[in-house]
Formats: structure tokens, sequence, C-alpha cells
């Protein structure tokens, strides 16, 4: 049974079981939130929510509270609006006054709350937090306690989505403190370093280590694309500032995986930009032209890629060629398809298509394997073609 | 996967992992099935003989020995059959063949598959009770069922097993296979498998290969071709003379590599298209530098079947070009060299694509299950597994619903048989091999990622502490691993996640990959080779 409500004088249907907070964003009615999100259970710890509701005694917090048939709600009364400051300031008293450099600034839910409701930064001389930064070794999680606000959404991120019930809060009132395990490292606490913690974290409590530094959201464009590690497919945001990625962060609309991603497309990414990357076409000097390839070398066209692809991480010569003329030169793309199609082209004709075999590429992309299937079936004329499903 | 991994993960009762390490393979799937388990209460039953990070949360860990899967899954039949927990009604509607299971399974009663797995009887009657009373279950599977000698009927008896259930062609159940490369299913998909073209159309179908002498305006070949395992050997015979290699690195994900290695060296002449100097790159002709995901444009196919977008983000490093360019370029070169006669008139003759958009043009005329995954749908964000058989259609998320694509489900049942290699009084132990969370395949992107090499930055061999107690090996000390064909050095994990008598290790690291040890030995069918088991020995290093 669908139930009828008024939020701020507008009538509303919401479904049976629908909390205040749903019931109005559904509608377009804003409540401001720090401990909800929609993907987590509501604890009602932050009281951010709180609405005034007919005939009710007190402020009733809007994520926990279910609409009511025939509710009269007001999100913005004067009460509703003071408590949030109030909230607001006491969260401020312990909290830097640092956004300047913070991390997430301009990505921070209680930034922009402090910001919608004309909160200043309070100065008072009682007692602040002076938590340790980063005192967790873990490459990938960045923690800062000071900037904490106990709305366990990483705890609950951990239990719910993650399933591995590495955070909680240990000792009471102004000792509260967020721990992994029994306030132990991460990693001995059992994190599998998915980075959910983070993805959840509203403000700059947790934060993605490896991205510290190196680009804000306001500083950054962010292109939705396809992990490349394992097949199950996630979708994430390459945070890419000046020409690189800096970043993956995790979207709620991703169709496999929603926030969830693993270390290794969370974290992995930075090998794309290693120094290692090939970045020219390398032949054997013994399928040059001689002359080419002395005149070439001499006016700096091409050059001896063998310290090259020493420091790319190879061995050259470890094929058992070892004579000189088996030293790669680094050439232009030309030279090196010309090459290519050339000695194919000749094998071909000696050898016929049982001469070839092609492994394609799990790696690559459809439109690319097909057009590697293509081509050996059309052109080399044979049908040895594979790839590593096997391995 | 038959199904999709949200409704193994929403609809499942019960699942089955059997040859999955799913939390470090998967995570991101490994992470759903805790959820189902932890947070709406399916039950988890995890075979595996390691004891794997996800067996601590399943509801029971059968810990059979490697390479006795058939006699495992057979015993859970014979169990199921017995009780009369099979699923009459779909056995008699849907499938055939169950006399045939009925009498082979006969013999698999939980004594005798306890004796050849090693798991206890008790624990076989209370996962077939499970497996019976908790449905729709879902079955899923990785490398750990498919790199024997036996693949093919492991798989098989998977199908078996779910087709008794009745868990198929429904929500929540299914056959599901884990892929472990980020598009292995989209390069299979597309016909980089020697006996298929594009949507696994057959090479020795006439009628294919006139459609697709039609469509390219060439003469085919009728015959399959080479499997990788196969190349390897006809290279070293001199039949191969020519590999072009891309994006692949057979010196480190290739069973026997000493074996691999020859056959490179004695290649007349081998292309490697790569992002890095891979090992393999060593025995290149000419190296081709590509680009990564990040600079490409195109689909992925994931596990279940989704075809998604990859986007370009970043320009490529120095001269590194997109795949799609690097083989256009090379065709329309081999096209001006002649090297086929090529009638013009032939629909999708030519090669002159402008980018990936127009390759996806040619895949949906020549593929029907990709038939409707037209680029403008994928472009706006449309969610389509395949088959997608026209523009309409809204693809398929679970496949054999109300039938099976060959019509009648097929039981077809296969004896146990032992793998290929087992110890003996020279090599007393038994090796696995497998992945870790923090590395990928051949380590070629981890290794480059900082932090992942540095989670894990050595090649460890997990070895129980009576056989580490036997040989003298402390925590951390390197030991050398031997085989028939290899050896490699590499630091001890003491560790009870295995059993006394077996080893694992990982291909991750290519001084010390696992492939130097591995028995090419192949299913003979799907050639794919039993790195699941082999016979080594450990000794002391220093």
């Amino acid at each position: 049974m669908p139930i009828h409500l008024t939020i701020d004088d507008v009538p509303i249907t919401a479904p049976a079981g629908a909390t205040i907070l749903e019931a109005a964003r559904a509608n377009g009615i804003p409540i401001p939130t720090l401990c909800h999100h929609p993907d987590l259970k509501n604890v009602g710890a932050c009281r951010m929510c709180v609405v005034s509701v007919k005939g009710a005694r007190a402020l009733q917090t809007a994520c926990t509270t279910p609409a009511g048939e025939g509710m009269v709600v007001n999100t913005m009364s004067a009460e509703a609006v003071e408590t949030r400051k109030f909230v607001l300031e006491m969260l401020l008293t312990d909290h830097p006054n640092d956004c300047m450099t913070c991390e997430v600034n301009g990505d921070c839910e209680l930034q922009d709350l402090v910001y919608d409701y004309g909160v200043r930064w309070p100065e008072h001389a009682g007692k602040r937090h002076e938590w340790e930064i980063d005192p967790d070794p873990n490459p990938f999680i960045f923690i800062d306690r000071n900037k904490c606000i106990l709305c366990s959404r990483c705890i609950r991120a951990c239990q719910e989505r993650q399933n591995r019930d590495v955070w909680s809060f240990a000792f009471r009132g102004f000792e509260t403190k967020l721990v992994a395990g029994a306030d132990q490292l991460l990693l001995d606490a059992g994190c599998e370093s998915c980075g959910q913690c983070v993805a959840y974290c509203p403000v700059g409590a947790l934060v993605d280590k490896m991205s510290m530094g190196k680009g804000r959201v306001s500083q950054v464009q962010k292109v939705r694309t396809t992990c490349a590690y394992c097949g199950v497919g996630c979708n994430f945001d390459l945070n890419v500032r000046d020409g690189k990625v800096i970043r993956v962060t995790s979207a709620e609309d991703a169709p496999v995986n929603g926030m969830a991603l693993c270390v290794k497309g969370r974290y992995g990414y930075d090998y794309v930009h290693h120094r290692q990357r090939l970045t020219q076409p390398l032949v054997r000097a013994k399928w040059l032209d001689a002359e080419t390839q002395a005149a070439r070398l001499a006016s700096g066209e091409w050059r001896l890629a063998d310290q090259a692809t020493k420091r790319l991480g190879g061995r050259v010569g470890s094929n058992g060629h070892q004579s000189p003329n088996d030293s790669f030169i680094a050439v232009d793309w030309d030279t090196a398809l010309d090459v290519v199609a050339g000695k194919f082209a000749q094998e071909k004709a000696a050898h016929g298509g049982d001469a070839f075999a092609v492994l394609a590429s799990a790696k690559c992309t459809n439109e690319e394997n097909f057009l590697f299937a293509k081509f050996t079936r059309q052109l080399l004329a044979t049908n040895s073609i594979d790839h590593c499903a096997r391995l | 996967m038959t199904n999709s991994i949200r409704d193994i993960a929403e609809q499942s009762q019960c699942i089955f992992i059997i040859g999955s390490n799913t939390t470090e393979q998967h995570p991101v799937i490994g992470t759903k099935i805790r959820r189902a388990k932890r947070q709406r209460g399916a039950k988890l039953i995890v075979a595996d003989p390691r004891r794997i990070d996800i067996a601590d949360y399943a509801d029971l860990h059968l810990q059979h020995k490697p390479g006795t899967d058939l006699a495992l899954l057979n015993g859970l039949m014979h169990i199921i059959l017995r009780q009369g927990w099979e699923d009459a009604d779909f056995i008699a509607e849907r499938t055939e063949g169950i006399e045939e299971l009925r009498t082979l399974v006969a013999k698999y009663t939980p004594e005798v598959a306890s004796a050849i797995t090693g798991v206890p009887a008790a624990d076989l009657e209370q996962a077939a009770r499970m497996l019976a009373e908790n449905r729709p279950g879902s079955l899923l599977y990785a490398m750990g069922i498919t790199q024997h000698t036996v693949g093919v009927p492991n798989v098989m008896a998977c199908a078996n097993l779910q087709m008794l259930l009745g868990n198929m062609g429904v929500a929540g159940g299914g056959v599901n296979p884990l892929r472990g490369q980020n598009n292995v299913q989209g390069a299979c998909d597309m016909g980089g498998l020697p006996n298929v073209y594009s949507g696994y159309q057959r090479v020795t179908d006439p009628a294919i290969q006139a459609k697709f002498e039609a469509a390219w305006g060439v003469g085919l070949s009728p015959r399959a071709g080479l499997t990788v395992t196969e190349m390897v050997h006809a290279a070293e015979t001199g039949q191969v003379r020519c590999l072009y290699i891309i994006g692949e690195n057979p010196m480190t994900s290739d069973p026997d590599l000493n074996h691999v290695r020859e056959a490179l060296q004695k290649t007349e002449f081998i292309v490697v298209q790569e992002i890095f100097f891979s090992e393999t790159a060593q025995f290149a002709d000419v190296v081709l530098p590509a680009a990564s995901f990040v600079e490409t444009e195109g689909t992925f196919t994931n596990t279940e079947r989704r075809i998604q977008r990859v986007r370009k983000a970043v320009a490529s490093p120095g001269e590194a070009k997109p795949d799609l360019w690097i083989i256009d370029e090379l065709a329309k070169r081999l096209i001006d060299l002649k090297v086929v006669e090529i009638d013009p008139d032939a629909p999708w003759a030519d090669w002159n694509y402008a980018g990936p958009s127009d390759v996806m043009e040619e895949i949906n005329a020549l593929t029907p299950i990709y038939a409707g995954a037209t680029w403008q749908r994928l472009e706006a964000g449309a969610q389509l597994q395949w088959p997608v058989p026209d523009e309409w259609h809204p693809g398929t998320p679970i496949l054999h619903v109300g039938k099976f694509s060959r019509g009648k489900g097929r039981f077809v049942a296969s004896d146990h048989v032992s793998p290929a290699e087992l110890p003996d009084a020279e090599y007393p132990l038994m090796l696995t091999t497998g992945r870790v969370l923090y590395h990928w395949h051949g380590g070629e992107m981890t290794h480059r990622a900082r932090n992942l090499a540095a989670m894990y930055p050595d090649a460890l061999v997990e070895i129980h502490p009576k056989d580490a107690a036997k040989a003298h090996i402390g925590p951390g000390e390197l030991l050398k691993v031997s085989s028939r064909r290899g050896e490699i050095l590499a630091k001890a994990e003491i560790t009870d996640r295995v059993e006394p008598g077996l080893i694992f290790t990982t291909f991750h690291f290519a001084e010390s990959a696992a492939n130097f040890l591995t028995n090419p030995a192949l299913d003979p069918e799907a050639k794919i080779p039993e790195f699941k088991v082999c016979a080594v020995k450990v000794e002391k290093v220093g």
C-alpha cells in the first residue's frame, strides 16, 4: 500500500517502507546527510537529516524514520536548521581548518554542508584531537583520523559491501577511534586493499594514498572505462590530469560492480605510465638494408636500441643471436611495417599459409581481435590463430 | 557464464565454487558471493585442494586432491540420485542420456569417491544435501576445473550436476566459468581461436566458409588451425616459420618454458606487438609498440557476456600506436604486395577502418550473436549480454531458458582418470599452480604497478609445515623446486593452506615462473595443458 504524506507543503506518494529521506529525495526535495549512503544501512548517527514532523515531540532523523500515512513534514523548520548548524559547529570544533591543502577539497560532503549552512570554523581553547597523520604503512589507504567525523560509512562499507569487517570503532565519547581490527595495521587486520572505505568516506579521513598531491576533483577530467585486469568487467572512472592517469574512482552507476573494485583495478593503474613502456618500433639490424641503416643511424633518425632494450627490462641476445648484426635498431613506423609486410609476403609466397601462426590477445578489444582474426584468415590464409584462453 | 553476476549474487540459494580462487582472482565477484552468504544467508560450498580465502567463509570446504574433480562430482551425483533428489521433471523434459549417467555414477559411492578425493564421505553427503535443499543453486568454476588432461570431462561433469538438479536456465542457477582476463571472452567471441570465426562459427562448416569467403572476397582455409601449444611444437619443427604475437607472453604463460624458448629460438621470424619489452620480445625480430587500454577506444566483453565500452583517456607514450591502427596498416601493405587475390566487390573485403565503430559494423554484419550490439547502442549506454540477435533485442542475461542451444541437454558422463604425472620416488611432491591477489597473469603489468609489486615482491612457494620440516626449510628460505622439465628458485611460505604432499606456486614471476616446471600434457579435445598437477621435488638452497 503506497503511503501519502506532505513534505514542505508538497503532497507526496511513497512506497510502503520508504523513509522520510527516501520519499523526499525521490521527489526532488533535498535533505542534508552525512552518515547516510543509499548503498548502506541507515544508522541515524550524524543528526544532519533531522526534520520537523507535525505532532512529534522532537525532531526526527529522516534517514531512519519511516514515512507514515498522513504525515506532515517540514524539512527546513527553524528548529531543524538550527540543529543542523549546531551539529556542523560541533563537528568543526574537532576538525582541522585546512581545506586549502586538503586532498578532498571540492569533493567533501562536510565542506559543502558547512558552506550551505553558513557555519564558521570555531576558534576555541578546548581540546582537539591530534592523531598521528598517516600512521599506517600500507601503500594504498591514507588515514587522517583528525578529519574523521565518526559517520561509520567506512565501517558499514567494509561490513555490508565488502564483507571483510576490517573497520570498527574503539573506545567511547571523545576518545572514540576508528580502528582496523583490534587497533592493528590494516593489512594485519585482514584488509584486501579494495579501497571501498575510501570511496564511501564523505570527508578527507580516508584518502587514496597514491593520488595525494596529484590532483583534486576540480583539476581532473573523468573518463569512464572498463578494467583491463580480470574478466569481471568492472567499470570505473580514470581521473586524468595533464595527460596522466592520476587516480581511479569507482562509480555508483557502474553496471557490474557499483562502488566495488579490487586492489588491482583501483590501485594497479600506474603501469600505463611506466618508464619501460615501448615507445618506438624496434627491428633487428639484419632485416634492414645496410646502407640505409648506416645513413639513418648517422643522421640520428634511427638509433641503436640495445641499451634502450636493457632499460626496458629485456636482455637482448638471449635469443641466441649474438652477432652485432642482430642488434635492435629503433626505427620509424613505415620502415618497421614494411619489414614485417615484406617478410610476410615473401614467406607466404614461398611456404603458404601454414608457415604462419598468430597469437591474438585477451588484453585487446573486440574490434582489434576481430581484425587480428580477419588478418590471419583473409591475408595470411591460415586458421592458426589462438590466444591465452587456456593458460 | 550461462548466468549473470547479479542473479547469482542476488538469487542463488546455494553457490558451489569448484576450482576458482574467487576472492583473489575475481575479487569483485568474490565480494558479491561473501555478501550473498552473509547478508541473505545463501549457502556456500567451496571445493578446492587449498584452503583458499573464500573457503574461510564457506559452509563447507571440500579439500579434494588435485586432479580428482571428476570423482568428486560423480560422487555428489551418486548421492543425489541415490536419495532421489534429482529434478525428475527437468530431466524428463529437457535432457537426454540420464541412464548413461546413472550407470556411470553408480560406481562412485561415497566410500569410493572419498578414497579417490580424500574428502570425508560425510562431507560429500552433507554437500549433496545442501545442493539439493537449496535451489536454485549456481556452480562457479575457473582454471581449477579446466587445466587438466580431463578438462573437458570436468566441465561436462559440472554441467551434469547442474542439469541433474534442474539448475539450468533459471536465475540464480547455471554453469558459470569465470574468465580470467579482461577480454578473454571477447577474444574468443571474435574468432581468436583456430577452429571458429567470430561468434563460434566453425571454420570446417562449408556454409560458414562460403559466407566469410563472400564477405572478405578471398578463398579461406577449411581446416582448423593450430592451438597455442601446437604452435610452439610446429615452430620447433620448422613448420611454422613466422610468429605474430600480439599482447601475449608465451615465455611466461605457456607450459614447459625451456621447450618454448627452444622453439622461439628456432623460429625464422617473430613479430611481437606489446606495451613492454616482454620475455618473449627478447626473441623477436621486430617489436611494435602498442597502446595500453587507457589509450584505446573499443569494447571488451566480460565473463557474463556483457559488451562494454573502453575509452581513451590519455595519449600513448612516444610513437606507440593502437593495435587497430597497426593491424590496419599491415593489412594494407600486404594487400599492396598482393599476398592474396581479393574480390574488390566483396562487401567487407577492404581495410579502411577509421576507428572501432567501423569494425563493430562488420562484426554486427558477420556475427549473429553480436548482430544487435551496435556501436550506437553501446555508446548510448545499452547493457547488452550476447546473444543479441538484432538491433531491438535486449540481450540475454541467462542462457538456456526453456531450451538448451542444442535442443536437449545431454548428460555426458566420464570416469575419473588420474593426472598425466603423479608424484613418485624421484619427484615425491605434487605441484599445483595459480595466481595471487596482487598479481595478474605473467606479471607484465602488476610488476610495473609500484604498490602491487611492493605488496608481493617475491615469488613464493606454499609448502606444508611437515614437508618443510622434512626438507629442513625455514620460513622465507630459498628453495629449489624441480620437475622433469626444469627448475626454479623461490622463497618458502610455510602454511597449512596446502595439505602435506602438495605445494603451490604462481607464474607471475618470469625468473621463477611455475611454467618451467609444469607438464605440457594436454586435454585431447580442448588442448589445454595440465597446469594444475605435476610431480616435483624441493631442496633447500645453500
